[in-house]
Protein backbone atom coordinates (compact mmCIF):
# COMPACT_ATOMS: atom_id res chain seq x y z
CA UNK A 1 0.00 0.00 0.00
CA UNK A 2 1.36 3.50 -1.06
CA UNK A 3 1.11 5.81 2.13
CA UNK A 4 -2.28 7.24 2.61
CA UNK A 5 -0.89 10.03 3.43
CA UNK A 6 -0.21 10.93 -0.62
CA UNK A 7 -3.33 9.26 -1.79
CA UNK A 8 -6.08 10.91 -3.61
CA UNK A 9 -9.75 10.85 -2.10
CA UNK A 10 -11.16 8.01 -4.43
CA UNK A 11 -7.79 5.91 -3.42
CA UNK A 12 -8.62 6.56 -0.07
CA UNK A 13 -12.17 5.54 -0.39
CA UNK A 14 -11.10 2.44 -1.91
CA UNK A 15 -8.84 1.34 1.24
CA UNK A 16 -12.03 1.91 3.64
CA UNK A 17 -14.13 -0.20 1.93
CA UNK A 18 -11.74 -2.67 1.55
CA UNK A 19 -11.05 -2.72 5.21
CA UNK A 20 -7.64 -2.51 3.96
CA UNK A 21 -7.33 1.05 6.71
CA UNK A 22 -9.47 2.42 9.26
CA UNK A 23 -10.57 5.99 9.32
CA UNK A 24 -9.05 6.14 12.94
CA UNK A 25 -5.54 4.33 11.35
CA UNK A 26 -5.94 7.61 8.81
CA UNK A 27 -6.67 9.79 11.44
CA UNK A 28 -3.05 8.32 13.60
CA UNK A 29 -1.16 8.18 9.76
CA UNK A 30 -1.71 12.36 9.20
CA UNK A 31 -1.24 13.51 12.75
CA UNK A 32 1.98 11.62 12.53
CA UNK A 33 2.43 13.49 8.99
CA UNK A 34 1.41 16.82 11.01
CA UNK A 35 3.91 16.05 14.02
CA UNK A 36 7.38 15.34 11.37
CA UNK A 37 6.66 18.27 9.08
CA UNK A 38 4.34 21.32 10.60
CA UNK A 39 7.18 22.33 12.75
CA UNK A 40 8.85 23.23 9.14
CA UNK A 41 5.80 23.92 7.31
CA UNK A 42 3.67 25.65 10.02
CA UNK A 43 0.11 25.10 7.70
CA UNK A 44 -2.33 24.47 11.09
CA UNK A 45 -2.88 27.32 13.29
CA UNK A 46 -4.11 24.92 15.64
CA UNK A 47 -5.56 20.90 15.73
CA UNK A 48 -8.90 19.98 16.57
CA UNK A 49 -7.27 16.43 17.56
CA UNK A 50 -10.65 15.53 20.04
CA UNK A 51 -12.75 16.60 16.86
CA UNK A 52 -10.95 14.33 14.76
CA UNK A 53 -10.98 10.86 16.58
CA UNK A 54 -15.00 11.59 17.13
CA UNK A 55 -15.64 12.15 13.94
CA UNK A 56 -12.98 9.29 12.92
CA UNK A 57 -14.77 7.20 14.99
CA UNK A 58 -18.14 7.73 13.57
CA UNK A 59 -16.87 7.56 10.23
CA UNK A 60 -15.76 3.77 11.18
CA UNK A 61 -19.29 2.79 12.16
CA UNK A 62 -20.70 4.23 9.22
CA UNK A 63 -18.20 2.39 6.94
CA UNK A 64 -18.85 -0.81 8.87
CA UNK A 65 -23.03 -0.14 8.88
CA UNK A 66 -22.88 0.80 5.59
CA UNK A 67 -24.26 4.17 5.74
CA UNK A 68 -21.18 6.21 4.89
CA UNK A 69 -21.11 9.45 3.01
CA UNK A 70 -19.13 9.83 -0.10
CA UNK A 71 -16.15 12.06 2.14
CA UNK A 72 -16.35 9.26 5.18
CA UNK A 73 -13.09 8.99 7.08
CA UNK A 74 -11.23 11.68 4.79
CA UNK A 75 -9.05 14.14 6.69
CA UNK A 76 -9.48 18.26 6.03
CA UNK A 77 -7.97 21.49 7.13
CA UNK A 78 -10.21 24.16 7.42
CA UNK A 79 -9.05 27.56 6.71
CA UNK A 80 -9.43 29.71 9.49
CA UNK A 81 -12.03 32.47 8.46
CA UNK A 82 -14.75 29.29 8.33
CA UNK A 83 -16.59 29.49 11.27
CA UNK A 84 -16.72 25.93 13.00
CA UNK A 85 -18.77 25.56 16.21
CA UNK A 86 -16.60 25.29 19.35
CA UNK A 87 -13.32 26.39 17.49
CA UNK A 88 -11.41 28.72 17.88
CA UNK A 89 -11.50 31.02 14.50
CA UNK A 90 -9.72 33.45 14.20
CA UNK A 91 -9.24 35.24 10.34
CA UNK A 92 -5.78 34.73 11.25
CA UNK A 93 -6.42 38.08 12.99
CA UNK A 94 -5.12 39.11 17.22
CA UNK A 95 -8.38 40.90 17.36
CA UNK A 96 -10.48 37.48 17.10
CA UNK A 97 -8.35 35.48 19.72
CA UNK A 98 -9.73 33.27 21.62
CA UNK A 99 -12.92 33.40 19.43
CA UNK A 100 -14.98 30.05 19.27
CA UNK A 101 -17.98 30.71 17.29
CA UNK A 102 -21.53 29.45 18.85
CA UNK A 103 -21.85 27.88 15.26
CA UNK A 104 -20.92 26.01 11.97
CA UNK A 105 -21.19 27.25 8.31
CA UNK A 106 -22.83 25.61 5.66
CA UNK A 107 -19.86 24.75 3.58
CA UNK A 108 -18.26 23.08 6.36
CA UNK A 109 -21.67 21.46 8.00
CA UNK A 110 -22.37 19.96 4.44
CA UNK A 111 -18.46 18.09 4.50
CA UNK A 112 -18.87 17.22 8.43
CA UNK A 113 -22.73 15.58 7.09
CA UNK A 114 -20.23 13.93 4.36
CA UNK A 115 -18.11 12.28 6.18
CA UNK A 116 -15.03 14.43 6.48
CA UNK A 117 -12.76 14.57 9.16
CA UNK A 118 -11.65 18.19 10.40
CA UNK A 119 -7.60 18.39 11.16
CA UNK A 120 -7.62 21.41 12.40
CA UNK A 121 -7.10 25.00 11.58
CA UNK A 122 -4.99 26.16 8.85
CA UNK A 123 -3.00 29.57 8.58
CA UNK A 124 -4.04 32.40 6.40
CA UNK A 125 -3.15 36.48 5.90
CA UNK A 126 -5.17 37.55 8.21
CA UNK A 127 -8.63 38.30 7.15
CA UNK A 128 -7.43 36.73 3.80
CA UNK A 129 -5.71 39.64 2.47
CA UNK A 130 -2.70 38.90 1.03
CA UNK A 131 -0.78 36.77 -1.45
CA UNK A 132 2.07 35.17 0.62
CA UNK A 133 0.45 34.45 4.22
CA UNK A 134 3.14 36.75 5.62
CA UNK A 135 -0.05 39.09 6.85
CA UNK A 136 -1.01 36.31 9.33
CA UNK A 137 -1.51 37.57 13.13
CA UNK A 138 0.43 34.79 14.35
CA UNK A 139 3.62 33.05 12.05
CA UNK A 140 4.28 33.31 8.08
CA UNK A 141 3.43 29.49 6.60
CA UNK A 142 6.48 27.81 4.45
CA UNK A 143 6.42 26.70 1.27
CA UNK A 144 6.76 22.47 1.54
CA UNK A 145 8.83 22.37 -1.91
CA UNK A 146 11.35 25.24 -0.63
CA UNK A 147 10.86 26.46 3.21
CA UNK A 148 13.13 30.04 2.80
CA UNK A 149 10.00 31.19 0.00
CA UNK A 150 5.85 31.29 0.65
CA UNK A 151 3.08 28.84 -0.17
CA UNK A 152 1.03 32.29 -1.38
CA UNK A 153 -2.16 33.66 -0.01
CA UNK A 154 -4.15 34.11 0.98
CA UNK A 155 -5.13 30.46 1.92
CA UNK A 156 -1.15 29.21 2.55
CA UNK A 157 -1.82 26.84 5.15
CA UNK A 158 -4.67 25.14 3.60
CA UNK A 159 -2.46 24.39 0.18
CA UNK A 160 0.82 24.12 2.32
CA UNK A 161 -0.90 20.92 4.09
CA UNK A 162 -2.13 19.27 1.02
CA UNK A 163 0.77 19.40 -0.68
CA UNK A 164 3.10 18.37 2.63
CA UNK A 165 0.60 15.37 2.84
CA UNK A 166 -0.82 16.75 6.18
CA UNK A 167 -4.49 16.60 4.85
CA UNK A 168 -5.68 14.94 1.81
CA UNK A 169 -7.87 17.77 1.22
CA UNK A 170 -8.88 21.24 2.01
CA UNK A 171 -11.09 24.50 2.11
CA UNK A 172 -9.99 28.31 1.30
CA UNK A 173 -11.65 31.29 0.42
CA UNK A 174 -10.72 33.17 -2.59
CA UNK A 175 -11.36 36.93 -3.04
CA UNK A 176 -8.94 37.92 -5.75
CA UNK A 177 -6.80 34.71 -5.89
CA UNK A 178 -6.36 33.24 -2.62
CA UNK A 179 -7.15 30.20 -3.16
CA UNK A 180 -6.16 29.53 -7.04
CA UNK A 181 -2.55 31.58 -6.38
CA UNK A 182 -1.45 29.57 -3.52
CA UNK A 183 -2.96 26.21 -5.03
CA UNK A 184 -0.31 27.19 -8.31
CA UNK A 185 3.00 28.08 -5.38
CA UNK A 186 2.16 24.67 -3.96
CA UNK A 187 1.56 22.31 -6.54
CA UNK A 188 -1.94 21.45 -5.94
CA UNK A 189 -5.71 21.85 -7.41
CA UNK A 190 -6.95 24.37 -5.68
CA UNK A 191 -10.99 26.08 -7.15
CA UNK A 192 -12.81 28.88 -7.09
CA UNK A 193 -16.92 28.63 -7.77
CA UNK A 194 -19.34 30.51 -9.37
CA UNK A 195 -20.03 33.63 -7.28
CA UNK A 196 -23.18 32.54 -5.59
CA UNK A 197 -22.52 28.43 -6.38
CA UNK A 198 -21.39 27.87 -2.34
CA UNK A 199 -23.08 29.52 0.36
CA UNK A 200 -20.85 31.69 2.27
CA UNK A 201 -22.67 31.34 5.60
CA UNK A 202 -20.46 31.13 8.23
CA UNK A 203 -17.41 32.76 6.40
CA UNK A 204 -15.87 35.75 7.95
CA UNK A 205 -16.75 37.91 5.43
CA UNK A 206 -13.63 40.22 3.10
CA UNK A 207 -15.18 41.22 0.37
CA UNK A 208 -18.99 40.28 0.17
CA UNK A 209 -19.44 40.82 -3.59
CA UNK A 210 -16.60 38.92 -3.95
CA UNK A 211 -15.77 36.05 -1.37
CA UNK A 212 -16.63 32.20 -2.69
CA UNK A 213 -15.30 29.25 -0.56
CA UNK A 214 -13.46 26.53 -2.79
CA UNK A 215 -11.53 23.33 -2.24
CA UNK A 216 -7.64 22.23 -2.21
CA UNK A 217 -7.03 19.08 -3.94
CA UNK A 218 -4.61 16.58 -4.80
CA UNK A 219 -6.91 15.12 -7.95
CA UNK A 220 -9.19 17.20 -10.33
CA UNK A 221 -11.89 14.76 -9.92
CA UNK A 222 -11.51 14.96 -5.84
CA UNK A 223 -12.24 18.58 -6.49
CA UNK A 224 -15.39 18.20 -8.63
CA UNK A 225 -16.59 15.82 -5.28
CA UNK A 226 -15.59 18.23 -2.77
CA UNK A 227 -17.84 21.27 -4.70
CA UNK A 228 -20.34 19.49 -5.02
CA UNK A 229 -20.62 17.98 -1.79
CA UNK A 230 -20.21 21.96 -0.60
CA UNK A 231 -22.53 23.45 -3.28
CA UNK A 232 -26.10 24.31 -3.61
CA UNK A 233 -29.07 26.82 -2.18
CA UNK A 234 -28.82 27.56 1.59
CA UNK A 235 -31.72 29.88 2.90
CA UNK A 236 -28.92 31.01 5.38
CA UNK A 237 -27.26 33.11 2.31
CA UNK A 238 -29.43 35.32 0.28
CA UNK A 239 -26.88 35.47 -2.42
CA UNK A 240 -26.35 31.64 -3.07
CA UNK A 241 -28.46 30.62 -6.11
CA UNK A 242 -31.22 27.79 -6.30
CA UNK A 243 -29.95 25.92 -9.15
CA UNK A 244 -28.64 22.50 -10.34
CA UNK A 245 -25.90 21.15 -8.81
CA UNK A 246 -24.33 20.05 -11.92
CA UNK A 247 -20.78 20.59 -11.46
CA UNK A 248 -19.57 16.84 -12.03
CA UNK A 249 -21.45 16.60 -15.49
CA UNK A 250 -19.15 15.43 -18.22
CA UNK A 251 -16.30 15.48 -16.21
CA UNK A 252 -14.37 12.90 -18.21
CA UNK A 253 -15.62 13.59 -21.71
CA UNK A 254 -12.15 15.46 -22.51
CA UNK A 255 -11.67 18.47 -24.90
CA UNK A 256 -12.21 16.91 -27.88
CA UNK A 257 -13.30 20.13 -30.44
CA UNK A 258 -13.10 22.52 -27.39
CA UNK A 259 -12.50 25.78 -28.06
CA UNK A 260 -9.82 26.99 -25.77
CA UNK A 261 -9.71 30.39 -25.68
CA UNK A 262 -5.62 32.28 -24.94
CA UNK A 263 -5.99 36.09 -23.15
CA UNK A 264 -2.64 37.30 -24.94
CA UNK A 265 -3.05 40.48 -22.22
CA UNK A 266 -2.78 37.54 -19.72
CA UNK A 267 0.85 36.58 -21.25
CA UNK A 268 2.33 40.09 -21.37
CA UNK A 269 1.92 41.19 -17.41
CA UNK A 270 3.99 43.02 -15.19
CA UNK A 271 6.95 40.52 -14.25
CA UNK A 272 5.27 37.54 -15.73
CA UNK A 273 8.59 34.96 -15.52
CA UNK A 274 9.88 33.72 -18.94
CA UNK A 275 9.71 29.82 -16.92
CA UNK A 276 6.39 29.98 -15.87
CA UNK A 277 5.67 31.55 -19.56
CA UNK A 278 7.52 28.18 -20.74
CA UNK A 279 5.22 25.42 -18.91
CA UNK A 280 2.28 27.20 -19.38
CA UNK A 281 2.56 27.12 -23.42
CA UNK A 282 4.13 23.68 -22.72
CA UNK A 283 0.77 23.16 -20.76
CA UNK A 284 -1.49 24.86 -23.89
CA UNK A 285 0.42 22.12 -26.53
CA UNK A 286 -0.64 19.05 -24.66
CA UNK A 287 -4.42 20.33 -24.38
CA UNK A 288 -3.79 20.59 -28.23
CA UNK A 289 -2.59 17.74 -28.94
CA UNK A 290 -5.63 16.15 -26.56
CA UNK A 291 -7.81 17.46 -29.53
CA UNK A 292 -8.38 21.35 -28.11
CA UNK A 293 -8.34 24.09 -30.67
CA UNK A 294 -6.71 26.58 -28.98
CA UNK A 295 -8.06 30.33 -30.07
CA UNK A 296 -6.89 34.21 -29.66
CA UNK A 297 -8.97 36.44 -27.26
CA UNK A 298 -8.35 39.33 -25.94
CA UNK A 299 -9.80 40.92 -22.46
CA UNK A 300 -8.69 44.69 -23.31
CA UNK A 301 -9.32 46.06 -19.53
CA UNK A 302 -6.64 44.00 -18.30
CA UNK A 303 -4.65 46.32 -17.61
CA UNK A 304 -7.44 48.19 -15.24
CA UNK A 305 -8.34 45.13 -13.35
CA UNK A 306 -5.65 45.72 -10.48
CA UNK A 307 -6.64 48.88 -9.78
CA UNK A 308 -11.00 48.45 -9.74
CA UNK A 309 -10.10 45.87 -7.62
CA UNK A 310 -7.88 47.46 -4.93
CA UNK A 311 -10.87 50.19 -4.66
CA UNK A 312 -13.92 47.59 -4.20
CA UNK A 313 -11.96 45.46 -1.93
CA UNK A 314 -11.14 47.63 0.53
CA UNK A 315 -14.12 49.50 0.19
CA UNK A 316 -15.82 46.25 0.66
CA UNK A 317 -13.66 45.47 3.86
CA UNK A 318 -13.72 48.84 5.51
CA UNK A 319 -17.12 48.06 5.84
CA UNK A 320 -17.18 44.54 7.12
CA UNK A 321 -14.49 45.36 9.27
CA UNK A 322 -16.10 47.83 11.46
CA UNK A 323 -18.16 44.79 13.05
CA UNK A 324 -14.92 44.33 15.30
CA UNK A 325 -15.32 46.62 17.67
CA UNK A 326 -14.34 45.08 21.16
CA UNK A 327 -17.60 44.87 22.27
CA UNK A 328 -18.92 41.29 21.28
CA UNK A 329 -15.98 39.09 20.77
CA UNK A 330 -12.62 39.03 20.43
CA UNK A 331 -9.67 41.66 21.65
CA UNK A 332 -11.05 44.89 23.73
CA UNK A 333 -8.87 47.57 25.04
CA UNK A 334 -11.86 48.61 27.71
CA UNK A 335 -9.99 51.26 29.27
CA UNK A 336 -10.66 54.14 27.71
CA UNK A 337 -12.22 57.68 28.10
CA UNK A 338 -15.33 56.94 26.10
CA UNK A 339 -17.25 54.18 23.66
CA UNK A 340 -14.92 55.90 20.67
CA UNK A 341 -11.38 55.80 22.43
CA UNK A 342 -12.25 52.35 23.04
CA UNK A 343 -12.93 51.50 19.42
CA UNK A 344 -10.06 52.82 18.15
CA UNK A 345 -7.68 51.56 20.59
CA UNK A 346 -8.86 47.87 19.81
CA UNK A 347 -9.12 48.02 16.26
CA UNK A 348 -5.66 50.05 16.13
CA UNK A 349 -3.87 47.05 18.57
CA UNK A 350 -6.04 44.05 16.91
CA UNK A 351 -5.67 44.56 12.86
CA UNK A 352 -2.22 44.05 11.57
CA UNK A 353 -0.53 46.50 8.91
CA UNK A 354 -2.35 45.42 5.94
CA UNK A 355 -5.76 45.12 7.20
CA UNK A 356 -5.49 48.73 8.51
CA UNK A 357 -4.34 49.96 4.79
CA UNK A 358 -7.16 48.47 3.60
CA UNK A 359 -9.40 49.81 6.11
CA UNK A 360 -8.41 53.43 5.47
CA UNK A 361 -7.61 52.84 1.68
CA UNK A 362 -11.80 51.80 1.51
CA UNK A 363 -12.89 54.55 4.12
CA UNK A 364 -10.93 56.81 2.14
CA UNK A 365 -12.55 55.85 -1.18
CA UNK A 366 -16.38 55.78 0.23
CA UNK A 367 -15.95 58.97 2.16
CA UNK A 368 -17.85 61.93 1.07
CA UNK A 369 -16.33 64.07 -1.93
CA UNK A 370 -14.77 61.14 -3.31
CA UNK A 371 -17.44 57.93 -4.20
CA UNK A 372 -17.47 58.91 -7.35
CA UNK A 373 -14.14 59.54 -8.51
CA UNK A 374 -13.42 55.97 -6.75
CA UNK A 375 -16.22 53.31 -5.86
CA UNK A 376 -18.62 54.28 -8.71
CA UNK A 377 -15.57 54.45 -10.96
CA UNK A 378 -14.47 50.82 -9.79
CA UNK A 379 -17.99 49.60 -9.85
CA UNK A 380 -18.16 50.99 -13.70
CA UNK A 381 -14.64 49.50 -14.75
CA UNK A 382 -15.99 46.20 -13.20
CA UNK A 383 -18.83 46.26 -15.39
CA UNK A 384 -16.46 46.65 -18.58
CA UNK A 385 -14.28 43.53 -16.92
CA UNK A 386 -16.97 41.54 -16.66
CA UNK A 387 -18.02 42.38 -20.39
CA UNK A 388 -14.19 41.52 -21.52
CA UNK A 389 -15.22 37.88 -20.43
CA UNK A 390 -18.55 37.86 -22.03
CA UNK A 391 -17.17 39.24 -25.12
CA UNK A 392 -14.33 36.13 -25.07
CA UNK A 393 -16.52 33.54 -24.38
CA UNK A 394 -18.73 34.40 -27.39
CA UNK A 395 -15.48 32.79 -28.81
CA UNK A 396 -14.51 29.87 -26.78
CA UNK A 397 -15.38 27.30 -24.16
CA UNK A 398 -12.94 28.15 -21.74
CA UNK A 399 -9.91 30.44 -21.01
CA UNK A 400 -6.72 29.09 -20.21
CA UNK A 401 -3.53 30.83 -18.68
CA UNK A 402 -0.83 30.38 -15.83
CA UNK A 403 -2.69 31.12 -12.69
CA UNK A 404 0.12 32.99 -10.79
CA UNK A 405 3.46 35.16 -13.14
CA UNK A 406 5.59 33.82 -10.85
CA UNK A 407 6.79 30.86 -9.07
CA UNK A 408 6.66 31.10 -5.10
CA UNK A 409 8.90 33.94 -3.71
CA UNK A 410 11.30 34.03 -0.82
CA UNK A 411 9.88 35.22 2.18
CA UNK A 412 10.10 38.66 2.83
CA UNK A 413 11.11 39.68 -0.72
CA UNK A 414 7.74 41.45 -1.03
CA UNK A 415 6.48 42.71 2.36
CA UNK A 416 7.67 46.24 2.35
CA UNK A 417 6.07 46.98 -1.41
CA UNK A 418 1.96 46.56 -0.89
CA UNK A 419 1.98 46.81 -4.92
CA UNK A 420 4.49 44.22 -6.03
CA UNK A 421 2.23 41.84 -3.35
CA UNK A 422 -0.94 42.85 -4.29
CA UNK A 423 0.50 42.23 -8.29
CA UNK A 424 0.65 38.71 -7.66
CA UNK A 425 -3.24 38.40 -8.04
CA UNK A 426 -3.31 39.90 -11.63
CA UNK A 427 -4.20 36.94 -13.36
CA UNK A 428 -6.54 35.73 -10.76
CA UNK A 429 -8.91 39.08 -9.49
CA UNK A 430 -10.56 39.36 -13.10
CA UNK A 431 -12.76 36.33 -12.58
CA UNK A 432 -13.68 37.68 -9.08
CA UNK A 433 -14.85 40.79 -10.60
CA UNK A 434 -16.66 38.75 -13.37
CA UNK A 435 -17.87 36.37 -10.47
CA UNK A 436 -16.43 33.54 -13.11
CA UNK A 437 -15.42 30.11 -11.56
CA UNK A 438 -11.56 29.10 -12.34
CA UNK A 439 -9.48 26.23 -11.27
CA UNK A 440 -5.20 26.03 -10.93
CA UNK A 441 -4.11 22.55 -11.73
CA UNK A 442 -0.23 22.16 -11.80
CA UNK A 443 1.59 21.96 -15.43
CA UNK A 444 5.24 21.22 -14.41
CA UNK A 445 7.97 22.92 -12.90
CA UNK A 446 10.06 26.30 -13.33
CA UNK A 447 13.47 26.74 -11.03
CA UNK A 448 12.60 23.59 -8.98
CA UNK A 449 8.83 25.11 -8.31
CA UNK A 450 5.66 24.54 -8.99
CA UNK A 451 3.70 26.26 -12.06
CA UNK A 452 -0.17 26.42 -12.14
CA UNK A 453 -2.47 26.45 -15.19
CA UNK A 454 -5.59 28.46 -15.03
CA UNK A 455 -8.95 27.55 -16.23
CA UNK A 456 -12.08 30.65 -15.97
CA UNK A 457 -15.21 29.67 -17.86
CA UNK A 458 -18.64 31.39 -18.10
CA UNK A 459 -21.02 32.09 -14.84
CA UNK A 460 -22.05 28.01 -13.82
CA UNK A 461 -19.34 26.18 -15.86
CA UNK A 462 -17.78 24.91 -13.37
CA UNK A 463 -18.43 21.50 -15.59
CA UNK A 464 -16.06 22.86 -18.24
CA UNK A 465 -13.63 24.25 -16.05
CA UNK A 466 -13.39 20.86 -14.53
CA UNK A 467 -13.41 19.01 -17.58
CA UNK A 468 -10.82 20.62 -19.42
CA UNK A 469 -8.52 20.33 -15.90
CA UNK A 470 -9.47 16.79 -15.93
CA UNK A 471 -8.59 16.26 -19.70
CA UNK A 472 -5.06 17.99 -18.68
CA UNK A 473 -4.09 16.02 -15.74
CA UNK A 474 -5.21 12.41 -17.84
CA UNK A 475 -3.37 14.22 -21.21
CA UNK A 476 -0.27 15.75 -19.15
CA UNK A 477 -0.19 12.11 -16.89
CA UNK A 478 0.07 14.99 -14.00
CA UNK A 479 -0.29 13.51 -10.63
CA UNK A 480 -0.19 16.12 -7.72
CA UNK A 481 2.90 15.04 -5.71
CA UNK A 482 3.61 15.57 -1.82
CA UNK A 483 6.41 17.60 -1.15
CA UNK A 484 8.71 15.96 0.97
CA UNK A 485 9.96 18.25 3.71
CA UNK A 486 13.08 16.44 5.37
CA UNK B 1 -2.80 62.83 -5.75
CA UNK B 2 -1.29 62.05 -2.64
CA UNK B 3 -2.53 61.92 1.01
CA UNK B 4 -1.68 65.16 3.56
CA UNK B 5 -1.55 64.45 7.14
CA UNK B 6 -4.83 65.97 7.59
CA UNK B 7 -6.52 63.76 5.58
CA UNK B 8 -5.22 60.20 7.13
CA UNK B 9 -5.96 61.98 10.40
CA UNK B 10 -9.78 62.71 8.97
CA UNK B 11 -10.26 58.85 7.04
CA UNK B 12 -8.31 57.26 10.80
CA UNK B 13 -11.28 59.33 12.67
CA UNK B 14 -13.74 57.72 10.48
CA UNK B 15 -12.68 53.89 10.00
CA UNK B 16 -12.50 54.06 14.17
CA UNK B 17 -8.37 53.40 13.70
CA UNK B 18 -6.16 54.66 16.65
CA UNK B 19 -2.97 56.47 15.37
CA UNK B 20 0.49 55.84 17.03
CA UNK B 21 3.46 57.50 16.21
CA UNK B 22 4.59 57.58 12.94
CA UNK B 23 1.07 55.95 11.46
CA UNK B 24 0.42 59.13 9.98
CA UNK B 25 3.02 59.30 7.36
CA UNK B 26 3.03 55.55 6.86
CA UNK B 27 -0.82 55.53 5.52
CA UNK B 28 0.09 58.94 3.91
CA UNK B 29 3.18 57.54 2.22
CA UNK B 30 1.79 53.60 1.28
CA UNK B 31 -1.83 55.17 0.05
CA UNK B 32 -0.37 57.92 -1.54
CA UNK B 33 1.46 54.89 -3.57
CA UNK B 34 -0.95 52.78 -4.21
CA UNK B 35 -3.57 55.74 -5.21
CA UNK B 36 -1.48 56.44 -7.85
CA UNK B 37 -1.76 52.97 -9.62
CA UNK B 38 -5.61 52.81 -9.27
CA UNK B 39 -5.39 56.89 -10.79
CA UNK B 40 -5.14 54.77 -13.48
CA UNK B 41 -8.77 54.67 -13.66
CA UNK B 42 -9.33 58.26 -14.69
CA UNK B 43 -7.82 57.18 -18.45
CA UNK B 44 -11.27 55.23 -19.10
CA UNK B 45 -14.48 57.13 -20.33
CA UNK B 46 -16.96 55.24 -18.43
CA UNK B 47 -19.75 57.81 -18.64
CA UNK B 48 -22.44 55.43 -20.86
CA UNK B 49 -21.59 52.03 -18.28
CA UNK B 50 -23.38 51.29 -15.26
CA UNK B 51 -21.91 50.23 -12.57
CA UNK B 52 -21.55 46.42 -11.42
CA UNK B 53 -22.70 46.30 -7.75
CA UNK B 54 -23.60 42.34 -8.21
CA UNK B 55 -22.04 40.17 -10.73
CA UNK B 56 -24.56 37.32 -10.48
CA UNK B 57 -28.27 37.44 -11.60
CA UNK B 58 -29.72 36.06 -8.16
CA UNK B 59 -33.61 37.17 -7.35
CA UNK B 60 -33.92 38.50 -4.29
CA UNK B 61 -34.80 35.08 -2.60
CA UNK B 62 -36.68 36.22 1.44
CA UNK B 63 -37.29 32.97 3.35
CA UNK B 64 -40.47 32.79 5.28
CA UNK B 65 -40.83 35.04 8.05
CA UNK B 66 -41.19 32.20 10.84
CA UNK B 67 -39.63 32.26 14.12
CA UNK B 68 -37.32 29.72 14.58
CA UNK B 69 -34.16 29.09 16.95
CA UNK B 70 -32.10 31.51 17.89
CA UNK B 71 -28.91 32.08 19.90
CA UNK B 72 -29.36 31.63 23.95
CA UNK B 73 -28.04 34.76 26.28
CA UNK B 74 -25.71 32.99 27.67
CA UNK B 75 -24.74 31.35 24.05
CA UNK B 76 -24.91 35.53 22.41
CA UNK B 77 -22.45 36.56 25.82
CA UNK B 78 -20.03 33.61 25.54
CA UNK B 79 -17.36 35.49 23.63
CA UNK B 80 -18.04 38.85 25.42
CA UNK B 81 -14.78 40.41 26.77
CA UNK B 82 -17.04 42.07 29.52
CA UNK B 83 -20.32 41.15 30.18
CA UNK B 84 -22.74 42.05 33.22
CA UNK B 85 -25.92 40.78 33.92
CA UNK B 86 -26.78 39.76 30.82
CA UNK B 87 -25.59 42.65 28.68
CA UNK B 88 -22.63 43.26 26.84
CA UNK B 89 -20.34 45.98 28.91
CA UNK B 90 -19.06 48.87 27.31
CA UNK B 91 -17.55 52.12 28.29
CA UNK B 92 -19.34 55.05 28.26
CA UNK B 93 -21.34 55.85 25.19
CA UNK B 94 -23.03 59.73 26.41
CA UNK B 95 -19.86 62.27 27.44
CA UNK B 96 -20.50 63.63 31.40
CA UNK B 97 -21.09 66.99 31.23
Amino acid sequence: MSDPTHLTISELRQLLDDRELSAQELLGLHLERIEAADADVKAFLRLTTAKAAEQAQAADRALRDGTAGPLAGIPMAVKDVLCVKGVETTAGSQILKGFKPPYTGTAVQRLFDAGAVMLGVSNCDEFAMGSSTENSGYFPTHNPWSLDRVPGGSSGGSAAAVAAGEATFSLGSDTGGSIRQPAALCGVIGMKPTYGRVSRYGLIAFASSLDQIGPFARSVEDCALILQTMAGHDPLDSTCADRPNDVTRGLHDGVEKMRLGVPREYFEVEGMEPGVRLAIQKALNTLESAGAELVDVSLPHTDYGLAAYYIIAPAECSSNLARFDGVRYGMSEQDAQNITDAYMRTRRKGFGAEVRRRVMLGTYALSSGYYDAYYLKAQKVRTLIKQDFDDAFANCDAIVSGTSPTVAFPIGSKTQDPLSMYLCDVLTLGANLAGLPGISVPCGMSEGLPVGLQVLTPQWREDIALRVARAYELAADMRVEVALVD
Amino acid sequence: MPLSRDQVRHVALLARLGLEPGDEDFYAEQLSGILRHIDRLQELNTDAIPPTAQVVEVAATLREDEPGQCLTQEEALANAPAAVDGFFRVPSIQEET
